[in-house]
């Protein structure tokens, strides 16, 4: 199963080193990776996706909180939550297409930020099956390039990581 | 407050730190450490003649007291060389503090003469690391380490010291704190209660319950606790090969090391245990043989300080994280609160069980030849016997390792010390020389072969220099044992390189290095010379002993079987 996991740390060189030594050490997946200083600046905020069976989860959590720098973890897929990404698309868009480009970036919601004659950029910001469902809405023969930030979330409610 | 150098601060922080012993080799980037070291009489600097050796001394020492093992090296080769000794202390979970010089700050990326990335080169072999970014935090930095390697689960900490770090002319005020904070590292301190009272329940309700004790016993120093009670329910105890004399070798209830070369009595009672009490160990791929078949009707209770250890390769029935020894004696409290005993006739009638597969004989019986060859398991005996099982034991890695933990009797903890984890061949003379280094009044015996003494045999010079009569038992016989014995097993005996030609007169060798050379080929000299050996206190002795080749350990389990499978012998098996 996916699993997003979100976990503050102390901010300091070789912190991320570790966490992204540990899955290839420990042969653990990791499909997203997204990382940033928080509000306090002793402390960075890192948020992963990863696949594996429950077992393997449990593992790549004890051995996350083990990592001296990981101050603190959670597991953002075991409650509610919100999950985003954000992704910047270059599509080709000339004659027609470009009306249909605009319908289709509505319907997703999503923000035309560049133009040029040939091409527009779409920012769009959702889950990852969001993403995915508008890269096939367009059609691949259209895309120029795809750059995605990787999924970061939030638990929903009261719940709070922080110190 | 005393103005000192990032040097003289660091000198003095391991002094504060109680530290009595370095193990190191200089170079250019820890010249000015080595300088403050000159300076600082009541540390005593033991200089190696190769920088793993002195990983391992760290580690001797470390294992035999508990306490973090020091290890100073220079950047680059003295780095990377020292990078086998911290994955075996890593493995095994020993404390060391590993100080290593880098080149400066504004020379690290560019390639300079002796730099290596040494923290991203052993990140995945140590506990924590750091690098010295200012002179000023070299003390925080030093106590840090410390507690990180000595609490918790121990473990190795690497510290790189980039040489403008330790300039002598830049001064700072010293003081060295008291404790160490770090707001993210917290070992816990207790298990949780409710899981130690359901596991003293389902203890007491078992019919064929066992404890299973490993390495965890003898680092959280809780060989008292586990002794206690498996006195009090009358309990069966096996060891790992790293608990070995955590509960005491010579008792009734001891059925003997378990696992690959484990004894029958041991995994056969593992195999039919209906309750297995798991203490300080991790269910290796050495001892559980395969996870498919592993004691099919056990329920698992596993204690262990680090909670990534409990479900990681068998699934725990009941987890308790926490130290060992506050977790037995809660656990022994919960035992008298509940109050009842277990049920005597099925207590009798398991150790009925276990005596009948135990039967009269030894723990592990060989055959002892014609009487003039040197069995190499006789030579272990006679090592018990002439040191009234007392001594501390290190080995090195292969046969003769596995023969140690099978004839020598552990009857105390940190005594018998070895490379459970990652096996490192090498290791067990500088480990050795560790010990002795700091019990001068024991025995200490390097049980090898004539494979492994060669990986390390140049720190005979260091043991001339400082005085470190160590007795190395070399069971000489020929060839890489343990691998011939797979080639003998698995392919047909084809002995691909694993026998030693050229081998060197190890007793010319050790007269060359200062040291007494004995060699040993009659059956019948073995006793008296080894008593011999032992009798001369203050020298070191080379025992270069001629055993049988052919020879090969057993019980030996059967790949993917569950515990109970066993070769027993060349021809037969359970």
């Amino acid at each position: 199963m996916r699993h997003i996991i979100s976990l503050l740390m102390e901010n300091e060189p070789g912190a991320l080193s570790r966490v992204i030594g540990l899955f290839s050490q420990r042969n653990y997946n990791i499909e997203s990776l997204t990382v940033a200083t928080t509000e306090d600046p002793t402390l960075s905020r890192l948020t992963l996706t990863t696949i594996g069976r429950e077992e393997v989860i449990e593992q790549i959590t004890k051995n996350l909180n083990k990592l001296i720098e990981v101050v603190k973890l959670v597991d953002l897929s075991e409650s509610a939550h919100i999950e985003r990404e954000l992704m910047l698309v270059k599509i080709k868009a000339s004659g027609a297409q470009r009306a249909e480009i605009k319908r289709t970036a509505d319907i997703f919601r999503g923000q035309i930020v560049d133009v040029s004659p040939s091409l527009y950029t779409v920012q769009l910001a959702g889950t990852t099956d969001k993403l995915d469902s508008f890269i096939q809405a367009i059609g691949p023969a259209s895309i120029l390039e795809v750059v995605r930030s990787g999924v970061t979330g939030i638990a929903r409610g009261d719940k709070v990581l922080s110190l | 407050m005393e103005l000192l150098s990032g040097a003289e601060m660091l000198v003095r922080s391991l002094r504060d730190e109680g530290v009595k012993y370095i193990y190191g080799y200089p170079g250019g980037a820890v010249l000015h450490i080595y300088d403050a070291l000159f300076k600082e009489p009541s540390l005593t600097h033991i200089l190696v003649r190769h920088e793993q050796a002195a990983t391992h001394m760290a580690d001797g020492y470390a294992r035999a007291t508990g306490k973090a093992g020091v290890v100073l090296v220079t950047s680059g080769p003295g780095a990377t060389n020292a990078v086998t000794g911290i994955a075996t202390a890593f493995m095994d979970s020993i404390p060391m503090v590993v100080i290593s010089g880098q080149v400066p700050s504004d020379m690290v990326g560019t390639d300079a003469f002796q730099e290596t990335d040494m923290i991203g080169i052993s990140r995945p072999i140590v506990k924590h690391s750091f690098i010295i970014k200012h002179p000023s935090e070299i003390p925080d930095v030093v106590k840090k380490a410390f507690y990180l390697a000595e609490s918790g689960r121990p473990g190795p900490v690497v510290i790189d010291v980039p040489k403008d770090m330790t300039n002598p002319i830049e001064k700072f005020e010293y003081s060295y704190p008291k404790k160490a904070k770090l707001r993210s590292y917290a070992p816990a301190t207790r298990g949780h209660s409710g899981q130690i009272r359901k596991a003293a329940e389902m203890l007491l309700a078992a019919k064929r319950p066992v404890i299973y004790a490993g390495g965890g016993v003898i680092l959280g120093g809780a060989s008292a606790q586990l002794t206690e009670m498996a006195k009090l329910l009358n309990t069966p105890v096996t060891n790992t090969l790293m608990g070995l004399g955590c509960y005491p070798g010579d008792d009734r209830q001891f059925v003997g090391m378990l696992g690959m070369h484990g004894s029958y009595t041991a995994n056969l009672t593992m195999h039919h245990c209906d309750v297995l009490v798991a203490v300080g160990a991790r269910f290796d791929d050495r001892v559980i043989n395969g996870a498919a078949k592993f004691c099919p009707n056990a329920k698992i209770i596993h204690i262990d300080i680090d909670p990534a250890s409990i479900s990681k390769t068998i699934k725990a029935d009941i987890p308790i994280v926490g130290p060992v020894d506050s977790v037995l004696a809660d656990m022994l409290a919960a035992l008298k609160d509940i109050g009842t005993k277990p049920n005597q006739d099925v207590v009798a009638s398991w150790w009925k069980q276990i005596d009948e597969w135990r039967g009269n004989g030894k723990m592990f019986p060989y055959d002892s030849g014609d009487g003039s060859i040197i069995k190499p398991q006789a030579v272990i005996e006679t090592l018990c016997d002439v040191t009234a099982g007392n001594a501390f034991v290190t080995s090195d890695v292969g046969q003769h390792q596995m023969f140690a933990a099978q004839y020598y009797r552990f009857n105390k903890p940190n005594r018998w010390i070895n490379s459970g984890g990652l096996g490192t061949m090498g290791f067990g003379f500088p480990a050795a020389m560790g010990v002795k280094l700091n019990f001068p009044d024991d025995d200490v015996a390097c049980v090898t072969g004539e494979g492994s003494i060669q990986m390390n045999i140049q720190e005979l010079s260091t043991c001339l220099q400082y005085d470190l009569p160590v007795k190395i038992i070399n069971l000489n016989n020929g060839a890489l044992g343990m691998v011939r014995q797979w080639q003998d097993m698995v392919y047909n005996s084809r002995y691909s390189h694993s026998y030693m030609e050229s081998l060197p007169d190890f007793v010319k060798l050790a007269e060359a290095y200062g040291h007494v050379g004995m060699r040993i080929t009659d059956l019948k000299d073995l006793k008296p010379k080894m008593e011999e050996a032992f009798a001369m206190k203050n020298r070191l002795v080379f025992l270069d002993i001629q055993v049988d080749t052919s020879e090969h350990v057993y019980p030996m389990q059967i790949r993917d079987g569950a515990m109970r499978d066993m070769w027993l012998s060349k021809t037969e098996r359970t």
